[in-house]
């Protein structure tokens, strides 16, 4: 089995400028796909991608022979790397029970880029990865990260990309069972923060009841450096995380799951808000979500609300793959009387270009517009389809293993029965 | 043939069949042979009635008949709740309503052979959790069925979304014995009774692997190990055979007293004498093999494993036992048991000529169970495996109508089946397409293009988003 990792893991090493040409390319910014076009990847970035790109001379050439080409998915909230079987605790890394930190915690440092889920999810085109943590003890989870899934060592793209906390149901119960609980303990933590930054050395005399630590993760957050994911559903709690503002102004909110948030998209788009909705949720699974439906993503977007998808409860340690059959069904709901879905360019950026924008990061990633990071993926046919799958991948202009761990297995057992050996010396 | 007599025969025709409902044991030590005690098989029977449609004709259209036939601009009649006429033309009456087909399809409506609608139903607060009788590995004496609630708005969501015109609610997973399933039409009725699929055979949901020995080993009951999951369901199904044969001697010579009556009994020895199918929630290669074997050792035969992540490796010894798998397109890694999942799984069956089906085990899922095929369908495809879109159909179809003995009246478009069928706006394994329309009995229960052909369960009327589209 080692030797068959290592076998699936031995892939190029280092960036290799490529000309993908002759594509059905779809940049991920929203556009329509275009035929005949170019993808020109120098030094891991983009440097230019559509019709009439020139090829530049002395660069590998990859044909694609008419094939769709597409930038990279980036999968908008998900637990992946922190995971390997999300049952077997010691492999979880998602959350802490009992831990004495909260927003201290930064996961960068747990994300696995062996972990099977992102050989896996690579394999289905998914390049990069919002993973946050889940929450302990306090209703701030910690700082998450956004990360690729290459083969190489360094995951990484951007730690402590964002802070994560829970103010719906799930929110009232970490705090002690309510509601009005989580938003006194959220408007006490950012306090203590903008004590933090008033002065380190007298922090905690106060009887602060944060660590300094924690507290001094939070001082991005009150400060507006960096992005706080708010996992809400209901209309009524996102109204109510919107106007946090009056008292915290500076705060860069970005809403995580939000189901009713169709509700309140106008109050949304005015607040210049972005989402990262579950594209598909249209049960009322709590009571925090009664007015749940699938044309919430497509309502939100005719509002003018930034939105891409996100994975949250809807196992996220693994399943980011899903994201192209999901903003597939968004696109049939153009189809439905009475329901609001994407079109496909807005659907294929739901799942690209909207996630990285939400996190501030749509200069870096999310697209095939210049200047962007070199993730790009050729499928076998229209990416949102449930027939596709990606015959090559691109991680920062590095050619990937579409292989996993699964393909392995899969092949192992083409034939179920037993050959001259048993199955544990069938390997490639 | 009326719904209501097709019920009667089945009951009449069942080896536990009963002349009178009464189950109290009679005490008389020589019980003339016409009082004789005789336990009743349906104690709460289907009061379901298919609802009035009119003769329908779908013309132009595109037709998998869930046997694995396809018709290319083809039409269907149905009349009086049933499937007439399928073929490139039919004759209609002249009062039939023509539905055009064009660029659509037209396939039989899908069977979930492993929902918890109603039993785990939404919102999923604990007062609605009632799937598992978590008090014990051995619970054969609960029945699905007294949990379901029939407001669940999940049942809306599998029709509208889904296409799902029968499911079957089973318990959950906790249990070794997880007590009996109840197969529903997906029509929404005051009462579990009102959904209750006329003459369907009850099933046994049952478990191995990882939950019943965490669920009661953890509280250091047994079972705690796979080898304690085994030993408790072979005592178990050697206590079934005894009662049992009680039963069979004294229903032979009607002597003396009639055996104690056990309700968890009355379902194992249902399953020993055929009646009650076994659906076994089984994750594991090695664990189904071992199951299969006690299967044997006890004389019961086991219909069907459940999500059988594993199934691929064992395609040839499901073959060889008769055994369905009913699996997930693409779950994984969620448990050590679901870590080996390979996308491949359902086509490998198939390809080996095992029984194979698709099922959702999940609210969600089950609106999709059409895309998850497609899925499956094209991961078999890459790896060589030459399936056509109408045999994938079968997964959704026939295969589930047959490991819920159902499939004499549902899970194909053949004459004198009900017209349980679907009209996708588009080929139903395409990302892109939708049920148009959902006949259930014949009867139009959803239409796309008709906000008042929208089921709204009790639970939501008044709520928010209240009659919106799902």
């Amino acid at each position: 089995m080692a030797a068959a990792l290592l076998a699936l893991i031995a892939a190029p090493a280092a960036a290799q400028d490529v000309a993908i040409v002759n594509a059905r390319l779809a940049i991920g910014d929203g556009s329509a796909p275009v035929e005949n076009g170019t993808v020109v990847i120098r030094g891991g970035r983009v440097v230019a991608a559509g019709r009439g790109v020139a090829t530049p001379a002395g660069i590998r050439t990859v044909d694609a022979q008419g094939k769709w080409v597409a930038a990279g998915i980036v999968a908008g909230f998900t637990r992946m790397g922190i995971v390997e079987v999300d049952g077997v605790q010691p492999t979880n890394d998602a959350g802490a029970a009992r831990a004495r930190f909260n927003a201290a915690i930064d996961i960068a440092p747990a994300v696995n880029p062996r972990s099977n889920s992102i050989g896996v999810n690579r394999a289905a085109g998914v390049t990069r990865a919002v993973v946050a943590p889940s929450t302990g003890q306090a209703i701030f989870a910690g700082q998450g990260a956004v990360i690729d899934l290459g083969t190489d060592s360094d995951p990484i793209t951007k730690a402590r990309a964002f802070q994560f906390v829970e103010l719906g149901e799930d929110g009232a119960r970490t705090a002690g069972g309510s509601r009005p609980a989580a938003f006194a303990e959220f408007r006490n933590a950012l306090a203590d923060a903008q004590d933090y930054a008033k002065g380190a050395r007298t922090y905690g005399a106060d009887g602060h009841l944060l660590t300094k630590l924690d507290a001094a993760a939070l001082v991005p957050v009150v400060e507006g450096r960096q992005p706080l994911l708010v996992h809400v559903e209901r209309a009524s709690d996102i109204r109510a995380v919107i106007a946090l503002r009056r008292d915290f102004p500076a705060l860069r909110l970005v809403l995580v799951g939000a189901n009713e948030a169709w509700l309140a998209a106008p109050e949304i788009a005015a607040a210049r808000v972005p989402v990262l909705a579950s594209a598909l949720a249209d049960l009322p699974s709590s009571f925090e979500q009664i007015a749940a439906t699938q044309s919430n993503v497509g309502r939100l977007k005719a509002a003018g609300v930034t939105v891409g998808i996100g994975m949250i409860n809807d196992d996220e340690a693994r399943q980011a793959r899903l994201e192209t059959q999901y903003a597939g069904n968004l696109v049939a709901l153009t189809r439905v009387p009475g329901a609001s879905g994407l079109d496909w360019g807005a659907a294929f950026a739901a799942i690209t270009s909207q996630p990285a924008e939400a996190l501030g990061m749509g200069g870096e990633i999310g697209s095939l517009r210049p200047g962007r990071r070199g993730d790009v993926v050729i499928w076998d046919g229209d990416p949102l389809e449930l027939s596709s799958a990606p015959v090559a991948v691109w991680i920062d202009g590095v050619e990937q293993p579409v292989r996993s761990r699964q393909t392995e297995l899969r092949d192992r057992y083409s034939v179920p029965q037993e050959g001259a050996l048993p199955k544990a010396y069938e390997r490639r | 043939m009326s719904i209501k007599r097709l019920a009667v025969l089945l009951l009449a025709g069942g080896a536990a069949a009963c002349t009178q409902a009464d189950s109290r044991p009679q005490t008389a030590s020589a019980t003339p042979q016409a009082e004789r005690m005789r336990v009743n098989p349906d104690p709460y029977p289907s009061t379901y009635r298919a609802y009035p449609g009119v003769p329908t004709r779908v013309v132009n259209v595109t037709i998998y008949d869930g046997e694995g036939g396809r018709i290319e601009r083809g039409e269907a009649l149905f009349a009086d709740g049933k499937v007439v006429a399928v073929g490139q033309t039919v004759a209609a009456p002249a009062d039939a309503v023509t539905v055009d087909g064009t660029g659509k399809w037209l396939t039989p409506g899908i069977i979930d052979v492993h929902s918890h609608l109603g039993d785990y139903p939404t919102p999923a607060v604990q007062a609605h959790s009632d799937g598992n009788e978590a008090t014990g590995p051995v619970r054969p004496e609960v029945w699905a069925e007294h949990s379901v609630w029939p407001q669940d708005p999940g049942f809306s969501r599998a029709l509208a979304n889904g296409g799902v015109t029968t499911l079957q609610i089973l318990p959950g997973s906790a249990n070794l014995f997880g007590g009996r399933s109840v197969t529903l039409k997906n029509v929404y009725a005051r009462t579990v009774q009102g959904m209750k699929f006329p003459g369907a055979p009850y099933g046994l949901k049952m478990a191995c692997g990882e939950n019943p020995k965490r669920v009661y080993g953890s509280r250091n009951i047994m079972p705690q190990t796979r080898m304690g999951n085994i030993a408790v369901d072979r005592q178990t199904w050697a206590k079934a055979q005894e009662y049992r044969r009680k039963w069979d001697r004294y229903e032979a010579d009607g002597k003396g007293d009639p055996p104690t009556r056990d309700i968890a009994m009355d379902t194992l020895a249902g399953v020993l004498r055929g009646d009650i199918l076994i659906h076994n929630h089984c994750y594991r290669a090695d664990e189904m093999a071992i199951v299969l074997d006690m299967a044997k050792e006890f004389g019961y035969k086991v219909g069907t494993f459940h999500h059988a992540v594993e199934a691929y490796k064992i395609a040839d010894l499901l073959k060889a036992n008769g055994t369905c798998a009913a699996v997930w397109a693409d779950w994984w890694g969620f448990k050590m048991e679901s870590y080996d999942a390979v996308n491949e799984n359902l086509p490998l069956l198939h390809k080996a000529g095992a029984c194979a089906m698709i099922h959702s085990d999940d609210a969600n899922g089950i609106q999709r169970l059409n895309q998850e095929v497609a899925k499956a369908l094209a991961a078999g495809r890459r790896m060589g495996l030459a399936i056509t879109d109408e045999e994938a159909w079968t997964w959704l179809a026939i295969a589930p109508a047959r490991a819920l003995g159902v499939d004499k009246w549902t899970g194909s478009l053949k004459p004198g089946k009900m017209a349980d069928a679907v009209l996708w706006n588009g080929n139903p394994l395409s990302v892109y397409s939708r049920p148009e329309k959902v006949w259930v009995d014949g009867a139009l229960l959803y239409d796309a293009n008709d906000p008042k052909r929208r089921p709204v369960s009790d639970f939501e009327l008044g709520q928010p988003g209240s009659g919106d589209v799902k």
